[in-house]
């Protein structure tokens, strides 16, 4: 469908004090579907068109409170209720401290939003298909012309009746403005082809971005949440000492806090004599020595020290910890062969530190004691 | 128009000359329509030879590290603190010339404001670029801002650095929709002007579909009058909360009630004088010198001495309360900026923005484009120095002398300091290639014939 539609009739003038006149003249005539279309703003044409004061201060003052109450409210929400912190000795709502804050986001909201109104509400733009576009009387009002245009929906249009008045005013170039019927087609295209391959595009784009953004980006270098750092790193090679080793050896004859040697090495008879158990039978020590006892000793020598071995048949069965000779032992023979083994039972030195190793004793004693309860231990 | 017949009683017309408003439309957009002259494009290339040793600085402060500029500690805040003071200082004169004359009629303010707001504009794009590089991780800029996050926490509401992003943020959003909202009638006209197509597409794009309707005009000069009301007390606070990042604390020589206006004066004072370097060119190079005349930058010279003598007032006054009040600290950091290790800096400061600017009270020289443009130059050189001066001499030398320090800038810092220039003045060749300098509707308002003879 090409067929051409009326939208309005025009007329240029050379002049402001020609145009004030026209759209007064206009404005009396009766017509209310007019426009007067000028290269800056003339002064005076508001009252010759019959206008009525902006309302856009109404909304400034509405977004501006919103932006204050809001801001206030939001900061007052933070310091009060959801994360109160006491910074610098203040009190937690420190009004004065939010005024800067609060009279930023008004600003802000107030002109940002005032303007948005403006063009969305009023103007009803970005409209780049209005009839009046790329007419030859649209370029000259952008430049040193003044128009009028008279709608032809205004209620007591007619054209010829228009042109003559137009003229009388003193109107040049009058003309009327086609539109196609084509151009106000405002039908859906959500469904179009090329519009769903532009959202499709910018998922896939917006989503990939971010992904690798947060998930690759920020692993590499420089951006690696601090992660690398010009500093040395135990077992890691470094170029800073001559040997390319990061780690530092310890001086030749250094000893470990807890690892003095051993120095009853095959002495199990000066271990007897010298070595003191250090732990008292406390409930934890004896908790202690349980735990460690049926980690380590338990699956030769049974969970009660019975030498009930559990690895049946596989190692030569222990004896029990429960004969005379060891229970007379002193602590000092029984850690003696914790520590150095004794025939076939290995070394336990490596596994178990030496306060664990008297804890274990003193267990082991708890679970003679048990065993061999006397009469008098009933009463 | 000669020097003796000038006569400061009556007011002068806003353009020299009468041009039509179709004259008007062809100078200005002039420069856009032509291919850059030879000039043009040797100034952009020394502009981004400079902006390209600025990104390679950065490129190293990005990869290595901030360990590559001087700052140490007790002097943690260097150059990039005294940068970013000294750019956000430079966009105040766009946004006072744009929303404060406007608000008190100056009409001549037309034919430098959208001149001066797009200098605001590339100045807050400077400036911002600072305190971003000085976090040392600029890749993660979301945590300046309160956004629900799964530590639960907030930003510190009662931080003069909180207010100061809040300040930066908002003065550069509202100066951006400020000159956006001047240029749709612009940018309107050269739609209808062009005749090339790619042109006509972008300007339809940014104009919005704009007619020149004068049910539009109405609600548009209201929208305008409400952004130049919002934006004179913006652009008075943001450099108030700028300078609380110095006078919430207690350093001496930062912790003074006097800061706030002195501030803001200096921030007019450095802006003006870089409006007016630049325009000198701007008016030369582009036939603008009816539009942009001798009496509008004699006009900006006034501003200078008024804003000057408040800043040497405050100099002045910042020394008598440190003798006055008593405070040993305070003193001692006074005496120390004009005779201690960084008093070549105090002096070049105070001879730069005190007692050069006072040679514009003489006609003649107020009227010299030579002599305007080296006081415009030595005016910005001592507004930086006087940044540099409160920041490091205040920090080198505090409380304690186990803890003094000096600071020395490296390499980097001077590179990305004449980077944030280079990027200055690419912006603005690239701006002058691509937008009116001057509001083509707003200038055509105020030519002679322009408005009914009565109303
Ligand atoms: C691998 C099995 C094994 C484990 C585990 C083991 N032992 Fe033994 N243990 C033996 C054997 C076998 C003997 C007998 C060695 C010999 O023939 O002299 C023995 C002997 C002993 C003796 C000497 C008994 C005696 O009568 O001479 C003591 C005391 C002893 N073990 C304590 C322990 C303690 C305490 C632990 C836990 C730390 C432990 N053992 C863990 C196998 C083990």
């Amino acid at each position: 469908m090409n067929e051409k539609h009326l939208f309005a009739v025009t007329a240029l003038f050379d002049t402001p004090d020609e145009i004030i006149h026209a759209a007064h003249e206009t404005t009396s005539a009766g017509y209310t579907r007019f426009d007067i279309n000028t290269p800056y703003p003339v002064h005076g044409m508001d009252k010759a068109m019959g206008l009525k004061q902006s309302r856009l201060g109404v909304f400034a003052l509405v977004f501006g409170l919103l932006g204050a109450t809001s801001s206030v409210l939001f900061m007052t929400w933070v310091t009060l209720i959801d994360y109160p912190l006491v910074i610098g000795g203040k009190p937690f709502w420190s009004w004065p401290a939010f005024v800067p804050v609060a009279f930023e986001i008004t600003v802000l909201l107030a002109s940002v939003l005032s303007v948005v109104t403006m063009i969305v509400l009023y103007f009803k733009f970005p409209n780049n298909s209005h009839p009046l576009h790329d007419t030859p009387y649209m370029k000259k009002v952008s430049s040193n012309k003044f128009g009028i245009c008279i709608q032809a929906d205004d209620p007591t249009f007619n054209q010829k009746a228009v042109e003559e008045f137009l003229a009388k005013v003193g109107g040049k170039e009058i003309g009327p403005v086609f539109f196609d019927l084509e151009d106000l087609d405002h039908g859906q295209h959500i469904f179009d082809p090329k519009f769903i391959g532009v959202l499709a595009l910018t998922a896939i784009l917006v989503s990939g971005g971010t992904y690798f953004t947060f998930n690759k980006l920020l692993y590499m270098e420089p951006f690696s949440w601090m992660s690398a750092q010009a500093k040395l790193k135990a077992q890691r090679p470094s170029d800073l000492f001559t040997d390319g080793i990061g780690m530092r050896r310890p001086v030749e004859g250094t000893v470990a806090r807890g690892f003095l040697p051993y120095p009853f090495k095959g002495k199990p008879d000066e271990a007897a004599k010298n070595l003191v158990n250090p732990l008292l039978p406390t409930k934890e020590v004896i908790d202690r020595g349980k735990t460690k006892f049926l980690t380590y000793c338990s699956p030769c020598h049974g969970n009660f020290a019975r030498g009930d071995s559990r690895l049946a048949g596989q190692f030569p069965n222990p004896p029990t910890l429960h004969s005379d000779k060891v229970r007379n032992w002193p602590d000092g023979s029984i850690y003696h062969v914790i520590t150095e083994g004794q025939n076939v039972m290995p070394s336990y030195a490596s596994q178990i530190s030496r306060d664990d190793r008297w804890a274990i004793i003193q267990y082991i004693r708890v679970l003679q004691r048990a065993h061999n309860a006397k009469e008098s231990d009933l009463k | 128009m000669s020097t003796a017949a000038l006569d400061y009683t009556r007011e002068l017309p806003v353009v020299e000359g009468s041009p039509t408003a179709a004259e008007v439309d062809a100078t200005i957009a002039a420069p856009l329509d032509q291919f850059p002259s030879r000039m043009w494009w040797i100034i952009f290339s020394i502009a981004l030879s400079f902006f390209s040793i600025g990104v390679f600085c950065i490129g190293m402060t990005l990869y290595k590290g901030l360990g590559l500029w001087g700052v140490n500690q007790p002097v943690s805040w260097g150059f990039d603190i005294v940068n970013f003071v000294f750019w956000v200082g430079i966009g105040h004169a766009g946004t006072l010339i744009s929303a404060i004359l406007f608000l008190l009629r100056q009409r001549w303010r037309t034919g430098i404001a959208r001149f001066a707001e797009a200098m605001t504009i590339f100045a807050v794009m400077c400036a911002g670029l600072f305190p971003l590089l000085h976090t040392g991780r600029e890749w993660l800029p979301m945590y300046l801002s309160p956004y629900p996050n799964q530590h639960g926490l907030w930003v510190n509401f009662t931080s003069p650095l909180l207010w100061d992003v809040f300040a930066v943020s908002t003065y550069f959003t509202v100066s951006l929709v400020f000159w956006y909202v001047g240029l749709i009638p612009d940018l309107a006209t050269l739609r209808d002007r062009t005749t090339n197509k790619i042109k006509k597409v972008i300007y339809s794009l940014f104009s919005l579909g704009w007619r020149h309707s004068n049910r539009h005009w109405q609600h548009y000069e209201r929208a305008y009058l409400i952004l130049a009301g919002f934006a004179t007390p913006l652009v008075l606070s943001v450099h108030t909360i700028v300078s609380f990042d110095f006078a919430v604390s207690v350093i001496p020589g930062w912790h003074t009630t006097i800061f706030p206006p002195y501030f803001v004066a200096g921030a007019v004072f450095s802006g003006f004088a870089m409006v007016q370097n630049v325009l000198i060119f701007v008016r030369q190079a582009f036939n603008l010198k009816h539009i942009i005349t001798l009496d509008h930058l004699e006009k900006m010279n006034k501003v200078m001495i008024l804003t000057g003598s408040m800043v040497g007032y405050a100099y002045a006054m910042e020394m008598f309360i440190a003798w006055y009040g008593g405070n040993q600290f305070e003193r001692f950091v006074f005496l120390n900026r004009a005779l201690g290790p960084y008093a070549w800096a105090y002096w070049t400061m105070v001879s730069c923005n005190v007692i050069f600017p006072q040679l514009f009270w003489f006609k003649k020289i107020r009227r010299s484009i030579p002599a305007m443009f080296i006081i415009g130059i030595t005016v910005n050189i001592g507004m930086w120095f006087e940044r540099f001066v409160i920041i490091v001499t205040s920090l080198s030398r505090d409380f304690l002398p186990s803890s003094w320090g000096h600071y020395t800038p490296t390499f980097y810092d001077v590179g990305i300091l004449l980077g944030s220039f280079g990027l200055f003045f690419t912006l603005i060749l690239i701006f002058v290639r691509v937008l009116p300098v001057v509001s083509i509707s707003e200038l055509k308002a105020v030519i002679e014939g322009g408005q009914p003879s009565k109303h």
